[in-house]
């Protein structure tokens, strides 16, 4: 346990002594702050009209949680998909690359432990993130009665989808000594595993069962209608579980080369 | 300290090493010799445990390093051909990092870390970052990360490589000091050092033990018959002839320049320097220089990797 926890706190500081962590956090503040407002100033300019027209039937269409809240997450979910890729593809790529990887397999510490030590450090900043973007529910709170049941589940969503990017994430940067690779793959497979449920339709049944099920949209759907299904919550579980397992393999395979 | 039996390693088709066997005693510092891609570098991989063997077995103070791979690592210091250095922290704390993973308990890492920082010379550097430090103080840097956990053994992958020759006297010293109390495995191109440090040497081929011996050893066993070079002021034609017939000489061979002059011994002989400095006195010639050649561990170095 102390083990892991040496390696969290080293890449944690090491996220800070480089800028990548303040670049990657500002550059998502502002994005994010962007959809934040242009969803927000439509929703009072839409409730005007309404408001306008004295139409209280209307008037229920205009939800804040439809209005602002869903699309809000999907959008920060978007961002996310864009920017984890550039947190975790140093993790394991840059001690390759620099050696050190040698050091790390050479001490008295276990493969697994290393992995969690890494993932737990950017889990952390990913919660530093999420953290930050609580300033768009307090505003929302301020002037208007968002549904504080669906911002947590959410929220749930956001940090399963997130720890799932990670997770993937982690697993590219094993594969590679160079970074760009590690970005890349990670950032077009979880693409695919973003709209790989679009073309199920077309697709047979069964087939397009399994994709559908692989889709990471599909389950966060339901946590953002603010449903929370066992099957989603184990989905990301499984998700998050098996990747990790993948780099642990693949960073104990770099032994055997 | 170190018994390493019949290790044999493949990348692929190319064999790195093949049945390579040594011991290492306890204290003892020894030089693993070997040209460039002779495989000195896989059979330290192995060693420190950062890579299994395909096949053979390593035992590091009695624990085999495939089966109890922690309890061997937590005995070894390990410096790579690389030193495994992460450029963007400071020399403090990289070494802090490094004395964490290598379980030194938390009321000894200070101690620890200074006491590394002091042997290795780095006092001037302590808080600069690593990546803007020099390659000589990297590489004192990996050596302070080695030792840092006063492990029993230390696997010292080329240490002196790129540093400059006042900076390689000081490692040098460095390792010397780390004999007795550590067992230091060392490996080397460069012959010089080896003579310089070792008390034992081994010589890789191709992924072959070449020898296995101490400096004195081979020295002898593979010098049977000695030289002896002499220098004289003032040679005339007399001088071959006459060293010829002196007693324990067999041969009498010209050297570079008219001065100089290689003599053989003969076998089992009894050193013939005296006679032969007589025999010059009574010439008249001069004697500027008398001195043995016993032959250089380049030589033997040569000799066994050429075969």
């Amino acid at each position: 346990m102390a083990n892991i926890w040496h390696i969290t706190i080293k890449e944690l500081k090491s996220y800070f002594t480089q800028p990548v962590a303040y670049v990657v956090i500002i550059s998502f503040l502002m994005l994010s702050g962007f959809f934040f407002y242009d969803l927000f100033t439509s929703y009072a300019r839409m409730l005007g009209y309404y408001q306008m027209y004295q139409n209280p039937g209307m008037m229920e269409q205009v939800n804040i949680n439809d209005m602002v809240i869903s699309p809000l997450f999907h959008n920060i979910n978007v961002i996310l998909l864009l920017i984890i890729p550039l947190l975790t593809m140093r993790l394991l790529a840059e001690e390759k690359k620099q050696g050190t990887d040698e050091l790390l397999l050479t001490s008295p510490i276990g493969i697994g432990q290393i992995i969690w030590g890494k993932f737990l450090a950017s889990i952390a900043l990913f919660l530093i993130i999420l953290l930050l973007t609580s300033q768009y529910p307090l505003i929302l709170w301020k002037f208007s009665k968002p549904d504080t049941g669906k911002l947590i589940s959410n929220y749930i969503g956001l940090f399963l989808m997130g720890s799932s990017f990670l997770a993937f994430g982690l697993f590219a940067s094993s594969l590679t000594a160079s970074q760009v690779i590690a970005a890349v793959v990670s950032f077009c497979s979880l693409l695919l595993f973003w709209i790989i449920g679009w073309i199920a339709e077309s697709l047979g049944e069964h087939l397009s069962a399994i994709l559908k099920y692989l889709s990471l949209t599909e389950h966060f759907e339901n946590l953002s209608k603010g449903i929370l299904h066992t099957g989603d919550l184990i989905f990301f579980i499984t998700f998050i579980g098996f990747f990790l397992f993948l780099s642990m393999r693949s960073l104990e395979s770099t032994r055997w080369r | 300290m170190v018994k390493v039996q019949n290790l044999t390693k493949r990348y692929g088709d190319i064999v790195a090493i093949d049945g390579v066997s040594f011991e290492v005693k306890k204290g003892q510092i020894l030089g693993f010799l070997g040209p460039n891609g002779a495989g000195k570098t896989t059979t330290m991989r192995i060693i420190s445990g950062y890579m299994p063997a395909g096949s053979g077995t390593v035992e590091v103070a009695g624990y085999d390093v495939f089966k109890h791979s922690i309890e061997v690592r937590k005995r070894i210091g390990y410096l790579p051909e690389h030193p495994p250095l992460y450029l963007d922290m400071s020399v403090t704390a990289y070494l802090n990092f490094v004395a964490k993973l290598k379980r030194v308990p938390r009321k000894d890492r200070q101690e620890a870390i200074k006491t590394a920082i002091e042997r290795c010379g780095l006092k001037d550097v302590e808080h600069r970052i690593i990546g803007n430090l020099s390659k000589g103080f990297r590489q004192r840097v990996g050596l302070a990360q080695a030792i840092i956990h006063n492990p029993e053994v230390l696997i010292l992958d080329e240490p002196t490589i790129g540093l400059d020759p006042l900076q390689i006297r000081e490692i040098r010293e460095l390792i010397r000091s780390l004999a007795g109390a550590h067992t230091v495995v060392l490996s080397t191109h460069i012959l010089a050092e080896a003579t310089m440090i070792c008390d034992h040497v081994v010589i890789i081929n191709r992924g072959k033990v070449a020898a296995d011996d101490s400096l004195e050893n081979l020295a002898r066993s593979t010098g049977g018959n000695r030289r002896i070079l002499i220098k004289l002021a003032e040679p005339n034609d007399k001088v071959i002839p006459k060293l010829s017939a002196t007693p324990g000489v067999a041969k009498v061979e010209k050297g570079n320049d008219r001065f100089t002059f290689y003599l053989t011994t003969a076998e089992n002989a009894v050193d013939p320097a005296q006679n032969i400095s007589l025999s010059i006195l009574q010439g008249g010639w001069g004697l500027i220089e008398l001195s043995h050649e016993t032959p250089s561990l380049e030589e033997i170095f040569v000799r066994l990797t050429s075969e």
